[in-house]
């Protein structure tokens, strides 16, 4: 059933499925996030964390922040977990061995969602391949990658969501480094191209867009991918009460563009359509300087020396930017 | 519904198909596997069970073993029976998740065939995976045998299930040597075996939408040190249940299984002791040591942890000289069995004279001449009351030889 949801003051109040008042920093962005992917449903939700920030600041014992059923188990399993669960209730739907309250839910076509929370560094790096086989296999389930661009539970390591020129503990900014040299991995497309019904980006400063996303994924069937931008006020380096607006301004410069692909399936699975989707265009699309400008860890980039980063960023957010447009206009 | 299999009184299966048929009788919920030689054909039995349409879970060939733990671990906490199989590399691989499973106090059950670890890269049967996962907070049952292999899966669920134990249960089978030899297996009918096995009650099922569960939480120096002796003392305890699920299948079958087994010890004055298949060759040997006169015997364990501390000091309380054999590269000290059971006997304050052998790495074949020549040495020690040979040796190495202490 998709809620319905009328406005920012009613959706903050819709339910109460998880604590905020959490060991997460202020201004964290992965609360957001969490929070608008599970206030988008009032179905009953099943949720598997991956090892990072969200898990180590949520479930310290004798405490939980969660008020779904949840499961952490390592760093590089979400997927495969929250997969298997998936697995699990359909062999025990199909045997009548749920229990009585959750058949009762079914009944009244309340059907239990089932969703991943992970980093960039449990999603990119060490959980790509359960995430991979997760997706090849096709099971029912939405995998959210809280995307802060870097190992921040572990205190700051580049990991192959950090973009060039980022100054993090392991890529670190010095006297002859302008900081992190690789670009960012493109998850998005690369999910997709498992053949994903669903993938989409995200922004939690942008929520009904988020939210938009996340029932269009609940809807169909096999596995969803959301990339959702997820500002960290500790390794950004940006003050806390700042979040959504640095998020605001990598939405604005076309660094975080929102959109989404659809790869329409025939009852067969196969692909006989894909198309992508912006679902948000800037009015007026600002500097990449400005997004930089908000983030301290970017501040070496504005030394003379390193300008040139600068710039190559604008080009790179450039041409990406009109690859998507030209893949929207196409309808492929 | 899963069709019934129509079953021999008795079969002739190896000990891969054994297993395979005790996972099927257990009508697991989920399986999540992946391939590796030796115990490979666990697998492709099960595929065959599922599309012949033996098996009405699920079963998901995942993209790695750690997945496959992975997915063990979540179908249980979502109130699941789960079940898997691997070997050596994905056993290593597994580690990780072998712990978060016993952690999290699920009980799935996973059967190993062991093989050897590289590097050098070797298929063949040892002991190395075995000893690697020894300390993962797992009940470990051994077999020597098909039959045995058949028996014991059939007990983990139980045993791992009952309400008082509530942890992850491994059962042991020798790579090739038991798992591709063909041996008669008398079985149980499908339904004799299902009521046996019973069906699974989950505890904190994760698809209780009424009773929202955290599993997989974080502790730190405040409880984790708790959690972790629960644990211990749970997995300790569990000899009990072990023992009564040992009497409840005696009791069907007919056929008896105890924590260590002992082969004519009842006058022995010496004895080796090893695990898996090497048991039944000493037994061949022990045979032709009496018919010299030499009061030889043979000891093995039935369930590697808990390790039975008692059962082994009584095993060995009137023993003059006992050969350990450790069937994994011991790493830099003496062989893991070696160390356990010299604890056991120091505690138990009268010890035999205890030699530790290192054999069979790699599926170096350990031959009834090998095991005769302990014994020699073994005679040679009791009768002078004294140690006379290094307390490690390497046998069937070729090459000079290799001793140390
Ligand atoms: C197998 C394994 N390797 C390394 C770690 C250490 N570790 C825990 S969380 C983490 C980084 C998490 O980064 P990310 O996934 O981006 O999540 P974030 O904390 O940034 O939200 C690392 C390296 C671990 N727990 N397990
Ligand atoms: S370090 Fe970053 S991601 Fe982690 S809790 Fe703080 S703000 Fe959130
Ligand atoms: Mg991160």
């Amino acid at each position: 059933m998709t809620k319905k949801i009328k406005n920012l003051k009613e959706f903050s109040l819709s339910n109460d499925r998880y604590e905020g008042a959490n060991l997460m920093c202020p201004g964290c962005s992965h609360n957001i996030i969490v929070r608008e992917v599970l206030n988008a449903t009032n179905d009953p939700v099943i949720v598997a964390t991956a090892t990072g920030c969200l898990e180590v600041c949520t479930a310290v014992y004798p405490k939980t922040s969660w008020d779904v059923s949840w499961i952490h188990i390592g760093f590089e399993n979400a997927a495969v977990a929250i997969a298997t669960a998936q697995a699990a209730y359909e062999v025990l739907k199909r045997k009548g061995r749920l229990p009585e309250a959750t058949k009762k839910m079914i009944e009244e076509g309340r059907e239990p969602k089932f969703v991943a929370f992970a980093g960039d560094g449990g999603t990119y790096d060490i959980g790509f391949q359960s995430l991979s086989g997760a997706f090849e296999r096709g099971h029912n389930f939405m995998y959210v990658c809280l995307d802060n661009e870097v190992y921040a539970n572990t205190g700051g390591q580049r990991s192959s969501s950090t973009p060039i020129g980022a100054s993090t503990t392991t890529s670190p900014a010095g006297t002859v480094s302008y900081g992190e040299k690789m670009m960012k991995k493109s998850m998005v497309e690369i999910m997709s191209d498992h053949g994903a019904p669903y993938v989409a980006q995200v922004s939690p400063s942008k929520w009904k867009d988020l939210v938009k996303k996340v029932q269009k994924g609940f809807e169909v069937n096999g596995p969803v991918y959301i990339n959702a931008q997820s500002a960290c006020t500790t390794e950004w380096k940006h003050a806390p009460e700042d979040t959504i607006e640095v998020s605001d301004l990598g939405v604005e410069s076309c660094v975080w563009p929102l959109y989404e692909i659809i790869n329409e399936r025939d009852e067969h699975g196969i692909i006989y359509n894909t198309k992508l989707n912006i679902t948000y265009r800037p009015k007026n699309k600002i500097p990449v300087e400005e997004y930089l400008a908000a983030q301290p860890r970017f501040k070496h980039l504005f030394k003379p020396e390193n300008r040139h980063i600068i710039e190559l960023w604008q080009k790179a957010v450039d041409a990406k930017w009109e690859h998507l447009q030209r893949r929207e206009e196409a309808g492929v | 519904m899963a069709k019934k299999y129509e079953l021999n009184e008795v079969e002739v299966w190896d000990g891969n198909m054994a297993a395979a048929q005790a996972l099927r009788q257990a009508q697991v919920d989920v399986v999540a596997a992946y391939p590796i030689t030796p115990s490979t054909p666990i697998v492709q039995n099960y595929s065959q069970f599922l599309a012949d349409g033996y098996v009405d879970g699920d079963f998901i060939m995942v993209e790695s073993e750690h997945s496959a733990m992975s997915g063990c671990v979540a179908a249980s906490a979502a109130g699941a029976r789960a079940a898997t199989a691997t070997s050596s590399q994905g056993f290593a691989l597994m580690v990780e998740v072998l712990y978060q499973a016993s952690g999290m106090r699920l009980p799935i059950v996973l059967t190993v065939v062991n093989r050897a670890l590289a590097a050098p890269l070797n298929v063949n049967g040892d002991h190395s995976d075995m000893y690697l996962g020894r300390d993962a907070g797992w009940i470990n049952l051994c077999s020597y045998n098909p039959q045995e292999a058949y028996d014991l899966t059939l007990m983990a669920f139980k045993i791992g299930e009952d309400l008082d134990v509530r942890l992850p249960v491994m059962v042991h089978q020798d790579g090739f040597l038991c798992s591709h030899t063909a041996q008669n297996v008398r079985p149980l009918q499908d339904e004799v075996a299902t009521e046996f096995v019973g069906e699974y009650k989950p505890v904190n099922s994760m698809l209780d939408v009424s009773n929202p569960v955290t599993h997989g939480v974080q502790t730190e120096e405040d409880w984790h040190f708790e959690h972790k002796a629960r644990q211990h003392n749970d997995l300790m305890n569990s000899k009990k249940v072990i023992k009564r699920v040992f009497e409840e299948f005696k009791d069907l079958t007919g056929r008896e299984y105890d924590f260590v087994y002992k082969y004519k010890m009842d006058d022995a004055d010496i004895a080796i002791f090893a695990l898996g298949t090497t048991v039944e060759s000493a037994q061949v040997a022990a045979d032709k040591m009496r018919e010299e006169g030499i009061k030889a015997g043979v000891v093995s364990l039935r369930v590697l942890r808990p390790f039975p501390f008692e059962e082994v000091q009584d095993a060995f309380s009137n023993i003059k000289a006992v050969a350990v054999m450790d069937r994994s590269a011991p790493g830099g000290t003496f062989g893991a069995l070696f160390n356990e059971i010299s604890a056991a006997m120091l505690a138990a304050g009268k010890s035999p004279i205890i030699l530790n052998y290192i054999y069979g790495l790699g599926g170096r074949d350990t031959t009834i001449e090998h095991l005769v020549d302990i014994y020699r040495q073994l005679d040679e020690c009791a009768k002078a009351g004294e140690r006379k040979y290094p307390l490690q040796q390497f046998i069937g190495l070729r090459g000079p030889k290799l001793s140390f202490y």
